[in-house]
């Protein structure tokens, strides 16, 4: 700064420097905002996100794989021996607890994002020729990660049981996704 | 077809550089009138409820043969439509989705997310179901003309018969605001063809007000968003601007009289 | 310069580490610090710093846009419309880059108008100024490509006119525009290489405005008297004096550009363009973007074809030897009387060529516009060699510190004529 012939007008000077410079900053936050927020899921995307599957054509014993948001959404039609199995497992086994009674809204119909919480690869297990890990349920090929019949991680790298999604019973075999 | 493109491209780069006097010359047309729209003024906005009538004049009216393929139904929300109505709209349009796990396309009814259904198929099919003219796209219509609300309002409402000594070409209809006065779409709008839901009597000029609303709104449907917000920008860039200034004062006010 | 850490007089210990290493911090203090400015600018000197935050707005709305744009003829106009309505804030990048294409180019012609008003060519900065044509083709080249993006009517027709324009040079003419296009006619891979090259030049741009910078602060910058500094009394330190000047210059161009995008984004622009490209037929009335209108009115002017197209590219090319074409010794128009009247007369030929350019081809405009592109040579080719040997000016201003304070500071005799008589700078 250049030399100030007193010390008030110096006050007045840097006082207006100060607002000034706070203005400058609140301008540039504004200008970045837009920025960033347009590499937010833009409105189209946002407006795809629910995905309706019909649960008719699955028997006991098969899934289907669904795309939800650009990623797979595994809808199983459990087996009653499954269900026990997979309400039967002590919390104590589990590295991410939780009841199976938590993880379904109707017993037989355990929807799941088919997204390993390890790394984001897709777990095997949907097909019946599908390998299915020693918990009888998915297993993830790149990593490893084993998961149960109600989708809950069991053994390898992955931290947490595998997600489920917000969806809706619209009739006894519709729902939606999202 | 390469060969023709070719000979088209170069002899269009030949002919633009030597300007289309001709295609001006024949392009003699009426100024379009001002037809005084809300949103036309630097801070207006759109009537909502004349932009859903107009949306149900372009259903009843516009949509047998002109599309409107950059709209979404959820977009129908910004003009103030329920939830539950764009739905409706919606389901009444089959969407083609599919393949299916047979491998089939398959009907089915249309949701919020699908964009407006296109009346044809392609470019060729709307040609040869009108004559061999090809009705445009509707989607950004007002600003893909000069003054383009007052040019659709003055054109969907400018229909009348031609003065003595203008013969009008076969299937041709007389309009002073078109290029070349005619046109081959016929007058559409005729006072009461249609009932308003919300009971405003729809002569001819009120379809065509409506209607062009709608399509202004559909054309830049970001127009009320930036206005208000160009006019906080400006504000706070003319503070920032006399706060500038009065730092840069301050700042010179000793140079004026010492040599630096 | 020896080798081993650079001596430096930061204070902060981080900043001084980096400093010693890599003196970042030193450069920017004496080029940007304390680097020593003539103390008499006025606001036409803001236009240079302008210029620079324009790029840097069009670079960072440029990639922005990229994100989301596709370069493919059957989605290109969609996904700009995308951007428009679904994008989140996109019609506001989108119009901010649109718009920054018509700023950036009143910018930039202000800028080369001080540089011909106060003879800013002239030795010792020719250099400097050729790289700002450089510059000025460059930013040519990727506003055209750039229009050529959204792919409506008037891109299409644009881009076929104007690669079209290279079919006028004998033998290989028809080889190049086959080349350029990358096909029969304008088409996909003509808009991929395009959108390529849009967004590879602003880059080769920000490499040619760092010499064009580096280039200035050899020589230091011109000024409105044309007398170059004496002394450390002619001169003040850049920062604060000249960051607080550039910072008013901003805002008021923020302002209007602000007016621009937000109450009137399309006005500049050309409705044609929001119709979707139609290889199968012409708008009636193709005109290229404002700022391309008097060199599209140069080329009408002429009646053959390579002549038009010559004559064309030479009007900017011409602008390259203007330091050696202008014989004057005085800098400024300020102090040339007679030539200052012919610049003015330049400048509106320039805006009669404009205003030429954006008319249909016929009578009376093609008239007009060879007198104008007659003339618009003539000022180069004739009028300013001419005149730096005819031409009786008055007697310069001994330094600028005289002439900018008076002689009740400086002391000393009478101001010469002509610089006394008012002071060259308002704040």
């Amino acid at each position: 700064m250049a030399d100030t012939a007193n010390a008030a007008t110096g006050t007045k000077r840097d006082f207006l420097t100060l607002s000034a410079t706070a203005f400058a900053a609140v301008g540039v936050g504004a200008i970045v905002w837009p920025f960033i927020h347009s590499m937010n899921p833009s409105r189209d995307v946002l407006a795809l996100a629910s995905t309706e599957v019909d649960l008719a054509p699955i028997t006991a014993g098969m899934a289907v794989t669904v795309m939800w948001r650009g990623k797979p959404v595994f809808v199983r039609h459990r087996t009653p021996e499954e269900v026990t199995a997979a309400r039967a497992v002590p919390m104590t086994d589990l590295k991410d607890p939780a009841r199976d009674e938590t993880r379904v809204q109707r017993p037989q119909w355990l929807v799941m994002v088919g997204v390993c919480t390890h790394l984001g690869c897709v777990p095997l297990g949907q097909k019946p020729t599908d390998q299915k890990g020693e918990y009888n349920g998915w297993f993830c090929p790149c990593h490893g990660s084993h998961y149960d019949t109600s989708g809950r991680i069991r053994k390898g790298p992955a931290p947490a049981n595998l997600e489920v999604p917000t969806y809706t019973f619209m009739t006894d075999s519709k729902i939606r996704v999202g | 077809m390469k060969r023709y493109l070719k000979a088209f491209a170069v002899l269009a780069g030949l002919t633009a550089v030597a300007v289309p006097v001709a295609v001006y010359a024949a392009g003699e047309y009426d100024k379009p009138r001002d037809a005084r729209f809300g949103f036309a003024s630097l801070l207006g906005t759109f009537d909502r409820s004349s932009a859903q009538r107009g949306l149900q004049v372009y259903q009843e009216v516009c949509a047998a043969c002109h599309g409107l393929r950059l709209l979404s139904f959820r977009n129908l929300l910004e003009i103030g439509l329920t939830e539950e109505q764009a739905r409706a709209i919606a389901a009444n349009v089959q969407v083609t989705d599919g393949p299916n796990d047979e491998g089939q396309m398959f009907e089915r009814p249309g949701r919020l997310s699908d964009r407006f259904r296109r009346p044809f198929a392609n470019e060729q099919a709307a040609r040869a179901a009108n004559n061999g003219a090809y009705p445009p796209d509707l989607s950004v219509m007002v600003k893909a003309r000069k003054n383009g609300a007052n040019y659709i309002y003055s054109l969907l409402t400018g229909y009348r018969d031609p003065p003595p000594g203008v013969t009008v070409g076969d299937g041709m209809n007389y309009n002073p605001y078109f290029a070349g006065r005619q046109i081959a779409m016929a007058n559409v709008l005729n006072d009461d063809q249609l009932e308003f839901a919300d009971g405003t009597r729809a002569t001819a000029d009120q379809m065509a007000r409506d209607v062009v609303t709608f399509l202004a709104w559909a054309s830049e449907p970001e127009t009320e968003q930036r206005r208000r917000m160009g006019i906080r920008v400006l504000i706070f860039l003319a503070v920032g601007g006399v706060l500038a200034y009065m730092v840069k004062r301050k700042i010179w006010a000793d140079l004026k009289t010492k040599p630096a | 310069m020896a080798i081993g850490l650079h001596k430096s007089d930061i204070k902060n210990p981080v900043m001084r580490w980096v400093d010693e290493r890599l003196p970042v911090f030193t450069m920017m203090q004496k080029e940007y610090g304390t680097f020593p400015t003539p103390r008499n600018f006025n606001y036409f000197w803001n236009f240079g710093a302008l210029a620079m935050i324009n790029l840097m707005i069009m670079i960072a709305t440029g990639i922005f846009l990229a994100m989301n744009y596709t370069p493919h003829t059957a989605y290109a106009f969609d996904s700009v419309e995308r951007i428009m309505r679904d994008v989140n804030y996109g019609w506001l990048i989108r119009y901010v880059h649109m718009n920054g294409a018509s700023m950036f180019f009143i910018v930039v012609y202000i800028h080369i108008f001080r540089g011909l008003y106060y003879g800013s060519y002239k030795a010792p900065r020719e250099l400097l100024w050729m790289l700002g044509v450089t510059i000025f083709l460059l930013m040519m080249a990727t506003a055209f490509m750039g229009y050529v993006l959204p792919w409506g009517q008037m891109s299409f027709w644009g881009a076929t006119v104007i690669t079209n324009l290279f079919s006028a040079f004998p033998v290989v003419g028809q080889h190049i525009v086959t080349l350029l296009w990358g096909g029969f006619s304008v088409d996909n891979p003509t808009l991929n290489r395009f959108f390529s090259l849009h967004y590879l030049l602003p880059f080769v741009i920000v490499g040619v405005v760092f010499l064009h910078v580096a280039a200035l602060h050899i020589t230091g910058s011109n000024n409105p008297l044309g007398v170059e500094p004496k002394g450390p009394q002619d001169t003040i330190p850049f920062h604060p004096y000249y960051t607080i000047k550039d910072t008013v210059g901003i805002i008021v161009y923020l302002m209007v550009f602000a007016f621009l995008v937000f109450f009137m984004p399309n006005y500049l622009g050309h409705p044609d363009n929001y119709i979707p490209a139609n290889p199968l037929s012409t708008p009636a009335h193709i005109v290229p973007e404002w700022y391309f209108l008097p060199y599209y009115a140069i080329l009408r002017a002429v009646p053959d074809k390579l002549g038009g197209v010559l004559l064309m590219f030479g009007s900017i090319l011409v602008w390259f030897l203007l330091p050696w074409l202008d014989t004057s010794k005085v800098r400024s128009m300020k102090f040339r009387p007679i030539a200052r009247i012919f610049l003015i007369l330049w400048v509106f030929a320039f805006f009669v060529l404009m205003y030429c350019g954006a008319m249909p081809a016929e009578q009376p405009y093609v008239i007009i516009s060879q007198f104008a592109t007659a003339y618009y040579f003539a000022y180069f080719l004739i009028v300013l060699p001419a005149l730096g040997k005819l031409e009786r000016t008055p007697q310069l201003p001994e330094s600028i510190a005289r002439a900018v304070l008076g002689d009740r500071v400086m002391g000393g005799g009478p101001m010469p004529v002509g610089a006394a008589a008012k002071p060259m700078e308002k704040a």
